[in-house]
């Protein structure tokens, strides 16, 4: 593994047995990420995308195959997660959330409400620091979510559609506010999304998947400058063209997945 | 509003329209604005309703009291089996000055205090392991599964023996009582917390301890202070029956004290003193739910 690769997986397969069926969630993936690379995955439901993220996040293990991550530094933790769906304890303040993972570290409270104080700001979530989840719209839950996953300084950032939840408003101003944070970061980051032009906007390379089994169609590269911007991106010349060839790779990969759901 | 009707009307002379039969219209107009003005409902009448229902509340127990009395007085009811209101006060007050009454009621007060201490502690604990750990689950439940039903008064004699007659064997009665009842509601409300809260605190490393303190304890209290409002209801129960036997206090003895002495107003005093207990313990719950969940508020 050369030293500019962060994660390398080879023939990656994960099978649940349900019900006596054998389902393969995931059919040799081989795959490599570099250092600080935006990784996009695209693929119709059903695909396996989660189960990737999960495996790669610890809470779920591979059936077969090799999967290599690498850490630069053992204080830090190897991945972070932002699940899919409401993660936000309803039990803990908007700072006690973000700070979480500090706290799992066994940081000093001041030193972990310190660092949080740091991501809530970058999140725009000044001046509900104290307020409950409870109280709070589904936008702000995920930068909670968000900040939570940066501020435990991971090697390794997972996002499982993390926006896809959201209204286009608040989706557009918090995929500016990732790659605001993201790109003074850094970090090596996998990301599941359902849009084509969330990808676009985000991604260096963009994953599609096949479904039943889950497999690797396509990579493609994304050839649009760093820092982005979300408004002159959509505006850049490669934009259409690369949404139109992620599109027709899903495109069948979609149809396939809803003809297989007709037969059973 | 004069100002616009003058205008109104110049108007209607402009146009040479009959202006006699337009003023009466408009009077109409206006009358008719000013009625549905005073019939807006306005907020005083809203607090008027809620005042109303407050004194319902107040009034239909003091009624039936005045019906009571009046019944004892006419004796229309036995009043060597029902005893009257006032007759209870008349009993009730002397005990209170003495100190009689707030002895038994500290007594007994302890004694729940002390069991259910004794009851919700350990169910607390083994709850959230069950609820946390299969195996501890899979081990435990069988046997918490077969006792949880035995009534714990039948029980009683068995404790009596293995505790004697002391303290021991009134906080044990209540704690058993109680231990279950929070055992289940904790297991319970472990095993609802949605697994993605589970998923978060193991994807950030989570050692086991901290599976406790940051989601399980926390994530479960709803459920173990349901356990806890019935554990204490149960502990009520199990007071009385705790100081049948080889009690020498207590608001309970003091009903069995009143029964073999036939004296129906200190039974019924007791039983005031219980309901008021009760009422008291209660509303402490309810207060220490609201301090340590605050984020259930509004959630309903």
């Amino acid at each position: 593994m050369s030293p500019t690769v962060a994660i390398n997986m080879e023939k990656l397969t994960k099978i649940f047995y349900t019900n006596q069926k054998k389902v393969v969630a995931l059919d040799n993936i081989d795959l490599s990420v570099k250092e600080g690379e935006f990784l996009c995955i695209v693929g119709p439901s059903g695909c396996g995308k989660t189960t990737l993220l999960r495996i790669l996040a610890g809470l779920e293990k591979q059936t077969w195959g090799k999967l290599v991550i690498r850490s630069k530094n053992p204080e830090k933790p190897l991945t972070s997660m932002v699940f899919q769906g409401d993660s936000v304890f309803p039990w803990m303040t908007v700072k006690e959330n973000v700070a979480y993972g500090l706290r799992i570290k066994g940081l000093p409270k001041s030193e972990r409400l310190r660092i949080a104080g740091r991501y809530i700001k970058l999140m725009g979530l000044e001046g509900f620091a104290d307020a409950f989840p409870h109280q709070l719209s589904g936008g702000m839950k995920q930068r909670i979510n968000v900040a939570r996953a940066f501020v435990s300084d991971p090697e390794i950032l997972l996002m499982d559609e993390p926006f896809g939840a959201l209204d286009e408003q608040n989706r557009l101003l918090l995929q500016q506010e990732l790659l605001k944070i993201w790109e003074g970061s850094g970090k090596t980051s996998l990301f599941i999304t359902h849009s084509i032009d969330e990808a676009l906007v985000l991604a260096d390379r963009i994953m599609v998947m096949t479904a039943h089994p889950g497999k690797v169609k396509a990579i493609v590269p994304v050839d649009i400058p760093r820092p982005r911007d979300i408004l002159s991106l959509r505006s850049s010349p490669n934009f259409g063209a690369l949404f139109k060839q992620i599109w027709e790779l899903l495109q069948e990969e979609v149809l396939k997945a809803k003809s297989m759901e007709l037969k059973t | 509003m004069a100002e616009n009707r003058i205008r109104f009307s110049a108007t209607l002379i402009e146009r040479g329209i009959n202006m006699s039969l337009m003023e009466e219209t408009l009077q109409e107009q206006l009358s008719r604005i000013i009625i549905k003005e005073a019939k807006g409902e306005s907020k005083k009448a809203v607090f008027d309703k809620g005042l109303l229902l407050k004194v319902l509340a107040f009034l239909s127990p003091s009624l039936l009291l005045v019906l009571w009395e009046i019944f004892a007085r006419l004796e229309l009811i036995d009043i060597r089996l029902f005893s009257s209101p006032v007759m209870i006060f008349k009993t009730m007050m002397p005990m209170l000055y003495s100190g009689e009454l707030l002895y038994h009621t500290f007594i007994s007060a302890q004694r729940i205090v002390l069991g259910f201490l004794a009851g919700a502690v350990p169910g607390v604990i083994l709850g959230l392991s069950m609820g946390l750990f299969a195996p501890v689950r899979a081990s435990l439940m069988p046997m918490v599964s077969a006792t949880f039903p035995i009534p714990k008064l039948a029980i009683m004699p068995l404790i009596l023996i293995i505790f004697g007659l002391g303290e021991a064997s009134k906080i044990f009665t209540i704690g058993i009582g109680v231990f279950y009842l929070v055992l289940i509601n904790t297991m319970a409300g472990v095993l609802n917390i949605d697994d993605i809260y589970l998923d978060v605190a193991k994807n950030f490393g989570a050692k086991p301890f901290q599976f406790y303190t940051t989601v399980a304890f926390p994530g479960a209290l709803p459920m173990i202070f349901a356990g806890f409002k019935l554990g204490m209801g149960t502990a009520l129960l199990l007071i009385v029956a705790a100081e049948l036997s080889a009690a020498k206090a207590g608001v309970g003895w003091m009903i069995w004290r009143a029964y073999d002495m036939f004296d129906i107003e200190k039974m019924f005093v007791a039983l005031i003193t219980l309901a008021f207990l009760g009422y008291i313990f209660s509303n402490l719950l309810e207060i220490a739910e609201k301090i340590v969940i605050p984020w259930q508020n509004n959630r309903r």
